[in-house]
């Protein structure tokens, strides 16, 4: 503020670069998202024009078109949603559960357990990977999308108990004990009071569960034959001839599971945050 | 006399009954939980380790014969050398994961620190900066490896045809592991950046306001009080980091395909012996060694830097 009144020359070139900075910072963040959006838009001709040509072509809403006319692409959508949503549910009711057990009782092994959680939350997935594998063949799963949604615990668990946990123990200890005095059951106050309490954080932290379950590959990749989740089909996504890769009509798939993401991601900014600090930070 | 000595007798006694009542409690509210960890992570992570000690295909798991550590380390009489161990390309994997891991994650912090300092300061903007922060975090990596492989494309791509006028950038093992690289950072720069500024967050204004007060410089202030201070937050960010980089797997078998991930990424690898080669025995040997190589790293962290994550 001084600077501004002693030295304007010094103040605003400071304010000059401080603007360049914030403008190469949007520029690097946003441009290769903004070049698939217009690439989605363009022919499958026009690619080959210089970027300035290739910025004023017309546009086209072609590539949508064949996107959503995709068998693949459709049932993948469907797939993805399914397994997503299911892992998530089955996540949120034990992890609430759980995170009720660790953040308000007190017990022997505890931190034990808190600890096995936090291991299992940094697993490698390749390390279960093949056991998993030979485990859904023995049950006769391959290619279900049951067995995905359940192969998908292995992360989503660890990750709502361990931040759910934290958002209980923030939790005022009063208005669970009063349920308690009444007698009502752990069940009962967890659903009845807790819950309540904790909507917020059961939508964040089911919020970011399904965007890793969403995004998540090698699994689907590994465990599913022609039942494709999204992620998978856009990797292999192909176009009319086997040698030719229809980029316009990828880059419109990306986009169409990228931008209901991006909306949520918007929507629940501050949520998010506070869900990753929780999970990340805290520990 | 008598009607207070029994309430003192008797309160430990019932206090024990409730903590009792409420430990089992507890463990009926962790049993869900408790036994899908076993049944997802604990029971398929024993067979992993059970089949790396056989040969066996992935198709007929059930006809094996034990190896012990011989797809670790094995060489036959004749002199070949089968276990992995000896194979260049898992050495090759090897050192493209730890490059991969160590350039990516700290650039990741150097950018991130940057912009999370930049929209911690007020300016009109700042609150639509913080949003396009989310973007790159908000897509899926596969559709980032997607669109960065379009970007690196030599026919099409704004950057290989474009930057560097038709250069296959991704055909060429020792620039594709910079390639893939930048598509990390990229990606993730953003949720290291979340991380750094809910922990700038956090720091008290008032200290800073004694420090302008006292004449300490802006870059004084940074090493002296905002990065110290910093230190847990950025702790914690940086063994999630680099335990996601040392996994890394769908970046490199998009962009690269599953032969050529097999030498960028130990996961990689070990897929293509697990599933590609239809090794069992093999890829569960490559998957325990992966599965012991972020064990002791996070060992490590956790005792070096002291992270404390209760």
């Amino acid at each position: 503020m001084n600077l501004k009144r002693k030295n304007p020359a010094l103040y605003y070139l400071q304010r000059t670069g401080f603007y360049i900075l914030v403008a190469v910072i949007t520029i690097y963040l946003m441009v290769p998202f903004l070049w698939a959006v217009l690439t989605s838009f363009r022919r499958s001709g026009d690619l080959f024009l210089q970027p300035l040509q290739f910025v004023t072509a017309p546009s086209t809403l072609n590539n949508y078109r064949d996107v959503f006319a995709n068998e693949n692409f459709i049932n993948g959508l469907g797939y993805s949603l399914l397994v997503a949503v299911g892992a998530v549910a089955i996540s949120l009711l034990f992890g609430s559960f759980a995170a009720y057990a660790l953040g308000r009782f007190r017990f022997k092994g505890k931190s034990m357990i808190m600890y096995i959680i936090l291991a299992v939350s940094v697993f490698p997935q390749i390390a279960v990977l093949g056991g998993l594998f030979t485990l859904i063949r023995t049950f006769d799963m391959y290619n279900n999308p049951i067995a995905l949604v359940f192969s998908y615990l292995i992360f989503t668990i660890p990750f709502t108990v361990w931040v759910l946990t934290s958002f209980v123990r923030d939790i005022p200890g009063e208005l669970e004990e009063a349920a308690l005095v009444d007698g009502a059951s752990p069940l009962r106050t967890l659903f009845s009071v807790l819950f309540p309490v904790m909507m917020p954080a059961l939508v964040t932290t089911g919020l970011l569960a399904f965007i890793n379950a969403w995004n998540e590959y090698l699994f689907a990749l590994t465990f599913m034959g022609t039942r494709r989740t999204v992620p998978v089909v856009i990797a292999n996504y192909s176009g009319a001839t086997q040698f030719d890769q229809p980029w316009g009509q990828i880059m419109a798939a990306s986009i169409v599971v990228t931008v209901p993401l991006i909306i949520l991601v918007l929507v629940f900014q501050r949520n998010i945050v506070s869900g990753l600090t929780a999970g990340a930070v805290k520990g | 006399m008598t009607t207070n000595a029994t309430p003192k007798l008797d309160a430990p006694i019932r206090r024990r009954g409730i903590e009792a009542a409420r430990a089992q409690q507890a463990l009926w509210l962790l049993l869900p939980t408790l036994i899908a960890i076993a049944l997802v992570a604990g029971y398929p992570l024993y067979r992993t380790i059970f089949f790396s000690l056989f040969e066996a295909s992935l198709t007929t798991p059930d006809e094996r014969t034990f190896l012990g550590i011989g797809n670790f380390w094995f060489t036959t009489a004749e002199g070949v050398q089968l276990g992995f161990l000896q194979d260049p390309k898992w050495w090759e994997a090897v050192k493209n994961t730890m490059l991969f891991t160590v350039v990516s994650v700290f650039l990741e912090t150097v950018f991130g620190m940057i912009i999370a300092l930049v929209v911690n300061t007020a300016f009109p903007g700042r609150a639509f900066l913080r949003t396009a922060m989310l973007v790159p975090w908000a897509i899926p990596t596969v559709v980032s490896a997607q669109m960065w492989g379009y970007m690196y494309n030599d026919s099409f791509g704004l950057i290989g045809r474009g930057l560097l006028g038709g250069q296959a950038l991704l055909a060429n093992t020792d620039s594709a592991i910079w390639a893939l690289i930048a598509v990390d950072v990229w990606k993730t720069t953003s949720f290291m950046a979340l991380l750094i500024l809910a922990g700038l967050q956090s720091l008290p204004t008032d200290m800073y306001e004694a420090a302008d007060m006292d004449g300490a410089t802006k870059w004084t202030q940074f090493w002296r009080m905002t990065l110290p201070l910093l230190r847990p937050a950025l702790l914690v960010a940086l063994v999630f980091r680099s335990l996601d980089a040392l996994r890394v797997f769908d970046v490199m078998y998009v962009m690269l395909g599953p032969v050529n991930a097999g030498t960028t990424s130990m996961t990689g690898y070990a897929r293509l012996q697990l599933i590609d080669n239809s090794l069992l025995g093999m890829g569960s040997a490559v998957s325990v060694a992966i599965f012991l190589i972020i064990m002791v790293i996070v060992v490590l962290y956790v005792t070096a830097f002291r992270v404390k994550f209760d």
